[in-house]
């Protein structure tokens, strides 16, 4: 199975979210909050890495 | 004068609490991710649990990530054993079945190697939770 670079990190984004959701956060609601905020964190630092390999590189 | 004795109550220190539970959930825990919280009638949680720490292990191998085995040599691969074990009876059926002998031949291989690691600490996480509702800390 091949993914690619984004995808891996897409999909290990979304699994390390959830189980940072749940454990970190007590009630539903907040542990929604946290595991979306955690799922952002990961994609937005993904993009930002990715665009400074690209500054870097150009 | 007479002196009145005035006797300070100790407070009462609470035990933690040492029920079979509180033993038995962490290790179920361990040995099939998500369980703990199952046994505890978490079903929500657990499956979520259950799901993200299985698919990712599943996904690692499928990339065929490599398994660490016991090891004593580099300090990377030592931790990469203490992470890979945290997968509990997804590392043991692994190495049963002789499965995770990766070679890195390509970026996503690597990948692979992290998935699995990461599902074992994952589980080292919901580990601890699935203890923390036992003793009561959390609900």
């Amino acid at each position: 199975m091949i993914l690619t670079h984004f995808n891996a990190a897409l999909l290990f984004s979304i699994f390390a979210s959830t189980v940072f959701g749940i454990t970190q956060r007590e009630g539903a609601r907040d542990q929604f909050r946290y595991g979306l905020y955690c799922f952002a964190m990961f994609m937005g630092g993904l993009l930002v890495a990715g665009w400074v390999m690209w500054a870097l590189r150009h | 004068m007479p002196e009145t004795i005035t006797r300070k109550e100790t407070p009462v220190t609470s035990k933690p609490a040492t029920s079979n539970m509180s033993v038995f959930a962490p290790a179920i825990g361990w040995l099939i991710p998500g369980a703990g919280h199952l046994i505890q009638k978490r079903w929500i949680r657990g499956l979520l649990l259950m799901g993200s720490v299985v698919i990712m292990f599943v996904l690692g191998l499928l990339m065929q990530g490599r398994v660490y085995r016991p090891n004593g040599g580099d300090i990377l691969d030592i931790l990469g054993f203490v992470g890979d074990i945290g997968a509990g009876g997804l590392y043991i059926v692994t190495r049963a079945l002789d499965a995770g002998h990766g070679i890195v031949a390509h970026a996503t291989a690597d990948y692979g190697t992290k998935y699995i690691i990461v599902a074992g600490l994952l589980n080292f996480i919901s580990v601890a939770d699935a203890y923390h509702i036992a003793i009561g800390k959390k609900s």
